[in-house]
């Protein structure tokens, strides 16, 4: 049943080609029909699942000549992840209910979008996994470059070439893995037991991780991000920041870790004090913690500072990955979850309701425009989503950066220390913004001035807009209040063999 | 072994040169006085008759014989490689029918069905000197099918350099032929074999080797003897540019690698990185690394599509030496699914460049803007195979690539190859997407919609669908 998430997603994409011209309002409902028919049947998987179990799809052989299957599985991790997907879907949908321009065209592309991102998520043969991963960039780079504003061929080019080399790095690695092995399969479960060797592993590891880290916004490959997600139209940005960046972490815990575990195993030797792939990369998480939250705090425009902070808080992610122990992991796997909606509801606020209306994004002109007045609806969502993305306790990213302070804790002492400075930062930048763009004392001539730009006839929020704002800030508080509802899934997920190589970490 | 005898084994050829006298017959005692539309629609139906029939008879009765010591073979792979040969000139000649670059109607299409025996004959020999007589028979159809538009001079120019390139090149193949021969006194594959393995190393074959590679790169279009592609590509009329780019490179690949892998097999040396063993795997590996990375950059720098994908051929033509470098049974059938993959998408994106080009009056980027509103379905055929050339899954071009680096990274040491194919690819899916972004980005300059002649659109989507298809289930091709 799970697999029509992805069926019910092409087809909508192929359903809304065949419209006829002029239909934006049945392409909208018919969006949003898929949208929540694919988060039913995410939500139904998500009731029903039975602890530690993995949920088998489907197993057909695909391509027997070399062992590929067609194998769709999901354990709680993958099931979160789809639930995300159709969470952040919908509100996308609803979102862009005021795309005027080649309307069908639009959802069509996001549906090739939503329906290959269930695939990787819920693929469990690397093969079938890397073709969704694939397919994601077409509609990326279509989405950015019709529907965006400017720079918008820069971004989205700058965006599809970053994807394109991370995952040329992860089909090298995918490949060299399958000729290793000397196995006839390309399934997870079965390349996770292929006992590679450790110099193999040291190799491959680095190389894999790097490829998807560079989708997850890994510094220094984090430059796609800030660009792409600015040019990209609001919905696209609440995708591109809410799954697309969580496809590169998952596929950094599922892929890279799984199959590689002894690539996190000491060198034997230092260099620059660093002494293995996890020192390295966990220097990089914090150093993306604290650069993100550090550039954010000095832009001037609205959508940079969010598209910054999201760096910031996928750093957290990957250093949630690199503490290795369970409680960092988990703490990783719900800052997932909890970013994907934080993001999309911040990128919604800012690109949707804010910008559509004021077409600016520059801090320094929207403070005079008296925000908090001519839309409080946008003020009050911003202020909430502000205060989630800070880590205020009560919304869901609360639990998860404590899980993850928690396990950077004990994992690495001194470097748990720098993450608090860039959590001190987030609230700076977070508050900064806050106030500059819904909150500026702005002197009487520079009122008339904004006046002058149309700022009292800013058009009033809409019930899409208010129902996504509705749907994201209530699953955030939800998971923020009961996280048991995710971690009840994940930690068995966790537990399963298929992590046995980092969990008894051999080395 | 009687005349007869070799008759039967070669009816399909036979059928071909029977095809093409009677093409050219009705053509000129018969139709001389109808439109030139009329006329090419019947001669490429009766061309297209000829070659299904030919299929027919490859599919009803497959044969396995060896005439003469491997002058003449036949063999089911020879037999799937001729099916393919013939599919994709039913398409070249499907997609001709409504060009009106020529009045001698009848001539074009004898010349395709000619280049078609010569490619037949080509895969199916191990001896040298028929396999130089056929090469010969091909390109020389080649040289004047590119040259048949007489009202463009640049058509012309094209033809006259792919002729001097193609006519040195011949000169140092037969001269590496003719080494080869005074080494092993016969032009039969497996003797050759014998005479290399029992010297490897003698000077003469290491200079036969390097002839021999310039023939054969040339014939590829390989850096650097790469020369004539783009101004052929662009220049030539587009069914005979649609033939240079697929079939000649299907018929050229294959008898490239049972060259090297069954006549030089005793010499190939190895390409491990660091670790070059002198052979014929070391030089082509580097012939293979060039025409990666200068094909893919320079395409980069193209305004003018066909001569883009001239460049993205040769860059093309780079990963395919790769499965000549590894040489393995693994690597051949690899490189006969990319080869036949990268044939059917070439020949749908230039079936579509030539409908724009016809259209608008050229092949520039610019041509390109807005296709997606002035002709929706050509456009979304044109995302497909673009894609495809790209490697983007689930199109055939992925799982092309797919296979080819599998292959590649099977065989030790050849790892570092398979990583630069990858990287330079990376570099490639820039400009394959700045014809997207024209079609679908890019606001039209006029909006009237392009009247695509329905024949030909009905063909280019039956190609697109078929390389989703063979993407989507590539089991259907790869046994």
């Amino acid at each position: 049943m799970l697999a029509w998430t992805i069926y019910i997603s092409f087809l909508a994409a192929f359903l809304l080609l065949l419209l006829p011209k002029n239909s934006a309002t049945s392409a909208r409902l018919l969006a949003l029909l898929a949208a929540i028919t694919g988060f039913a049947i995410a939500l139904t998987a998500f009731i029903h699942h039975r602890n530690g179990e993995l949920l088998t799809v489907t197993r057909i052989p695909w391509i027997p000549s070399l062992g590929i299957e067609y194998y769709l599985a999901a354990d709680g991790i993958s099931l979160c992840l789809a639930l995300l997907t159709g969470i952040v879907a919908i509100a996308g949908i609803l979102f862009s209910w005021n795309i005027q321009h080649r309307t069908k065209e639009f959802f069509a592309f996001y549906f090739l979008l939503i329906g290959s991102v269930y695939g990787v998520f819920l693929s469990y043969d690397l093969f079938l996994l890397f073709v969704f991963y694939e397919i994601v960039i077409i509609p990326k780079y279509f989405l950015i470059a019709i529907w965006g504003s400017t720079p918008k061929e820069y971004g989205a080019m700058k965006l599809a070439l970053y994807s394109f080399v991370g995952s040329a790095m992860v089909l090298i690695g995918l490949i060299a893995a399958y000729a290793a092995s000397g196995m006839h399969t390309m399934s997870l479960t079965g390349l996770a037991q292929a006992h590679f060797s450790l110099h193999f592993q040291l190799v491959a590891f680095p190389l894999v991780f790097i490829g998807f880290g560079i989708l997850a916004g890994l510094w220094p490959f984090h430059t796609w991000a800030p660009t792409g997600h600015v040019a990209a139209p609001t919905a696209a940005s609440m995708l591109l920041a809410g799954v697309v960046m969580k496809l590169g972490a998952y596929g950094c815990l599922r892929v890279a870790m799984t199959l590689f575990p002894l690539g996190l195993s000491p060198w034997g030797f230092h260099v620059l004090g660093f002494g293995s792939w996890r020192d390295v990369f966990a220097i990089l998480a914090i150093i993306g913690i604290v650069y993100g939250a550090s550039v954010a705090l000095v832009q001037k425009d609205f959508k940079f500072v969010i598209g910054y902070s999201s760096v910031s808080h996928m750093g957290f992610i990957l250093l949630g990955l690199m503490t290795l122990n369970q409680i960092g992991l988990s703490g990783a796997v719900i800052q997932m979850i909890s970013h994907g909606i934080l993001a999309g509801l911040l990128f919604a606020t800012v690109g949707r309701m804010v910008y559509d209306r004021a077409h600016t994004r520059d801090l320094y002109v929207l403070g005079p425009m008296n925000l908090s007045k001519a839309i409080p609806f946008a003020a009050i969502t911003f202020v909430i989503a502000g205060m989630a993305s800070m880590g205020l306790p009560g919304f869901s990213s609360f639990v998860a950066e404590l899980m993850i302070l928690i396990g950077a804790w004990r994992a690495f002492p001194i470097l748990a220390l720098c993450v608090g400075l860039g959590i001190l930062i987030g609230i700076v930048y977070v508050w900064r913004a806050m106030q500059k763009a819904f909150f500026a004392d702005s002197s009487k001539e520079e009122r008339v001035v904004a006046e002058d730009h149309g700022a009292a006839a800013l058009p009033p929020i809409t019930l899409p807009e208010r129902l996504g704002a509705i749907l994201l800030i209530a699953t955030s508080i939800t998971i923020g209040l009961y996280p048991q509802i995710l971690l009840k899934l994940i930690v068995p997920a966790l537990n399963s063999p298929l992590f046995d190589g980092i969990r008894r970490r051999s080395w | 072994m009687t005349y007869t005898h070799l008759l039967h084994l070669a009816l399909p050829e036979v059928i071909i040169v029977i095809t093409s006298v009677i093409v050219l017959a009705v053509d000129l005692l018969i139709l001389s006085n109808s439109t030139i539309k009329t006329r090419f629609t019947a001669a490429s139906l009766l061309a297209t008759l000829g070659c299904a029939t030919a299929i027919f008879d490859l599919v009803r009765a497959p044969q396995q014989a060896d005439f003469l010591n491997g002058v003449f073979l036949t063999n089911p792979l020879i037999n799937t490689v001729q099916i393919i040969l013939l599919a994709l000139s039913i398409l070249t000649l499907l997609l001709s029918t409504d060009s009106t670059f020529t009045d001698h109607v009848g001539e074009f299409v004898t010349l395709i069905l000619f280049a078609t025996i010569g490619m037949m004959f080509l895969v199916a020999t191990e001896d040298l000197l028929v396999l130089f007589l056929s090469l010969e028979l091909l390109s020389l159809s080649l040289y004047i099918l590119t040259a048949f538009d007489k009202l463009n001079p640049r058509s012309s120019e094209a033809a006259l350099k792919y002729f001097l390139f193609g006519a040195m090149s011949a000169a140092f193949l037969l001269f590496g032929f003719s080494l080869f021969y005074g080494l092993a006194n016969s032009t039969s594959f497996a003797q050759i074999a014998v005479a290399i393995h029992a010297a490897p190393s003698n000077p003469l074959v290491i200079i036969a080797i390097v002839t021999t590679l310039v023939g054969f790169g040339f014939k590829v279009a390989a850096v650097p003897f790469h020369f004539w592609a783009p101004d052929v590509y662009q220049a030539a009329p587009v069914p005979a540019a649609t033939f240079i780019a697929s079939s000649s490179k299907v018929a050229g690949f294959f008898i490239f690698f049972e060259f090297m892998a069954i006549a030089l097999n005793g010499a190939s040396g190895g390409a491990a990185w660091m670790h070059f063993v002198t052979g014929w795997a070391p030089v082509l590996a580097i012939i293979a690394a060039a025409s990666m990375v200068l094909g893919n950059l320079v395409a980069i720098r193209q305004t003018s599509v066909r001569r883009l994908l001239a460049y993205s051929a040769i860059a093309h033509a780079g990963y395919m030496l790769l499965a000549i470098v590894a040489h393995t049974p693994q690597s051949l059938s690899a490189l006969l699914y990319y080869v036949t993959t990268y044939a059917l998408t070439t020949i749908g994106a230039f079936a579509t460049i030539g409908v724009v080009e016809q259209q608008t009056g050229s092949d520039h980027l610019s041509s390109f803007n807005g296709l997606s509103r002035r002709a929706p379905v050509l456009s979304a055929c044109l995302f497909v195979f673009i894609l495809s050339l790209a490697g983007i899954p689930p199109l055939a071009g992925f799982f092309g690539k797919f296979f080819l680096f599998v292959a590649v990274i099977s065989s030790p040491g050849l790892v570092w190859l398979a990583i630069l194919a990858i990287a330079s690819s990376a570099v490639s899916l820039y400009y394959y997407l700045q014809i997207l972004k024209r079609a679908y980005v890019t606001n039209p300059d006029d909006d009237t919609p392009l009247k695509a002649p329905a024949f030909t659109q009905l063909v280019i989507v039956l190609l697109a669908a078929s390389v989703i298809l063979f993407g989507c289930v590539p089991s259907l091709l790869i046994h």
